[in-house]
C-alpha cells in the first residue's frame, strides 16, 4: 500500500495540512477540494482510496484541509467562503496543481487557478446551508426547544450561530447562501453514475465505497490523461 | 425517463440512509420508518427533506415536519405526493 506524504501550505498566518499520495513531482498532480464540514468527514475514507488507487498509477494526488476545517487550527468563526478560496489560491500556488477536482461543497471554491476542473455533484451553498439549519432544528425540537430558521440566523448576528458542530459567523452564514459554483472557468461534471457512486455525503454515519473510489480514480485517470495533451 | 413520486421516495432512502434496494424494495406502506430505522435519525431526516426538495421540485414548509411525516413509508409518500401535485 502506497503511504501517504504529509504536506503544508501557508495561509494567513498558519501553516494548513495536505495529505498527499503519490511522487510529488510526477506529471500529474491532481488537487481534491473535498466537501465542507461534515459532509468532508463522511466523504474522507472514499477519497482518500481514490487517492491510493490514482498514486498505484503514478498521479499526484493533493487533499488539503481547508481554514476552519478537518485538522485546521485556524478559527472555523472567522471564515467565510471567500477566506476559504484565497486558501485554496495560495494552495494553487505553493503545491502546484496540474489538474483540480472538486465535490459538493468544494465546487464553490474550485476556480482557485487556470487549470482543468472535474466537478461531482456541485451544489449551492444555500442548499448546504439549509439542510445544516434543519438539522439543528430537528435537533432543537427533540430537545424541548423551539426555534426558527428565522430566529436562528438572526442568532449570528450577535455573534455566531452553532450548526453541525460548527460556530459560523453571519459573514459566514451570509457567503453560504449567496454562493454557487463558478461558471466562468473551464469544467467538467460527472455524475454519480459515470462513477458507479452513492451520496455518502448525505448519510449520518460515515461510510466508503471501494467500487465507487476504484470508478472514480479510473475516471479521473481518463480525464487528467485527456487534459495534459 | 419520470419517475412517480414513489419511486424517487424508494431511491431517497437508498441514497441518504445507505439502504440496500433489496431492504428498500421489501417495504411496503405499513413498514415503519422513524423510529423503526437506526439510520433515520434527525440529521438524516434533514438530509431527506433537502433531498426530496431538490429530486421531487417542492418546497418544504419545516413547521410542516413532524414525527407522523415518517412514521410509514406510506405516510413519508402520502406526505410528499400532496406536494407535488399541491
Amino acid at each position: 500500500m502506497t503511504p501517504p506524504t504529509f504536506l503544508t501550505y501557508d495561509f494567513g498566518g498558519q501553516s494548513e495540512f495536505c495529505l498527499c499520495f503519490g511522487e510529488r513531482h510526477a506529471a500529474r498532480r491532481i488537487i481534491i477540494i473535498p466537501p465542507v464540514f461534515d459532509e468532508m468527514n463522511r466523504t474522507r475514507r472514499m477519497l482518500v482510496e481514490v487517492m491510493r488507487a490514482l498514486a498505484s498509477r503514478g498521479i499526484c494526488s493533493l487533499l488539503p484541509d481547508l481554514p476552519g476545517l478537518n485538522e485546521s487550527l485556524a478559527d472555523i468563526s472567522k471564515q467565510t467562503v471567500d477566506t476559504w478560496r484565497q486558501a485554496l489560491e495560495e494552495a494553487a500556488v505553493q503545491l502546484n496543481p496540474t489538474q483540480i477536482v472538486s465535490l459538493r461543497g468544494g465546487t464553490l471554491i474550485d476556480d482557485v487557478a487556470d487549470r482543468p476542473i472535474l466537478r461531482l455533484a456541485p451544489v449551492k451553498g444555500a442548499s448546504l446551508l439549509k439542510t445544516m439549519l434543519r438539522s439543528r432544528l430537528l435537533a432543537d425540537k427533540e430537545a424541548g426547544i423551539n426555534s426558527t430558521i428565522d430566529g436562528l440566523m438572526a442568532s449570528a448576528e450577535s455573534g455566531f450561530l452553532e450548526l453541525s458542530g460548527y460556530n459560523l459567523s453571519d459573514e459566514m452564514l451570509q457567503s453560504l447562501q449567496d454562493a454557487a459554483p463558478s461558471t466562468s472557468c473551464q469544467f467538467q461534471e460527472i455524475a454519480l453514475a459515470d462513477i458507479d457512486g452513492s451520496p455518502l455525503w448525505l448519510r449520518a454515519e460515515p461510510q466508503d465505497d471501494a467500487r465507487m473510489s476504484a470508478a472514480f480514480a479510473d475516471k479521473l485517470d481518463v480525464w487528467s490523461s485527456a487534459c495534459a495533451k | 425517463m419520470s419517475f412517480t413520486t414513489q419511486e424517487t421516495i424508494r431511491a431517497i432512502l437508498t441514497d441518504v440512509l445507505g439502504l440496500s434496494v433489496d431492504q428498500v424494495a421489501a417495504m411496503d406502506d405499513d413498514t415503519e420508518l422513524f423510529g423503526a430505522l437506526p439510520e433515520l435519525d434527525s440529521m438524516a431526516v434533514a438530509g431527506l427533506l433537502t433531498e426530496m426538495e431538490d429530486r421531487l421540485g417542492i418546497m418544504i414548509d419545516d413547521d410542516d415536519v413532524d414525527g407522523d411525516m415518517f412514521a410509514t413509508l406510506g405516510s413519508l409518500v402520502a406526505f410528499a405526493h400532496t406536494k407535488v401535485t399541491g
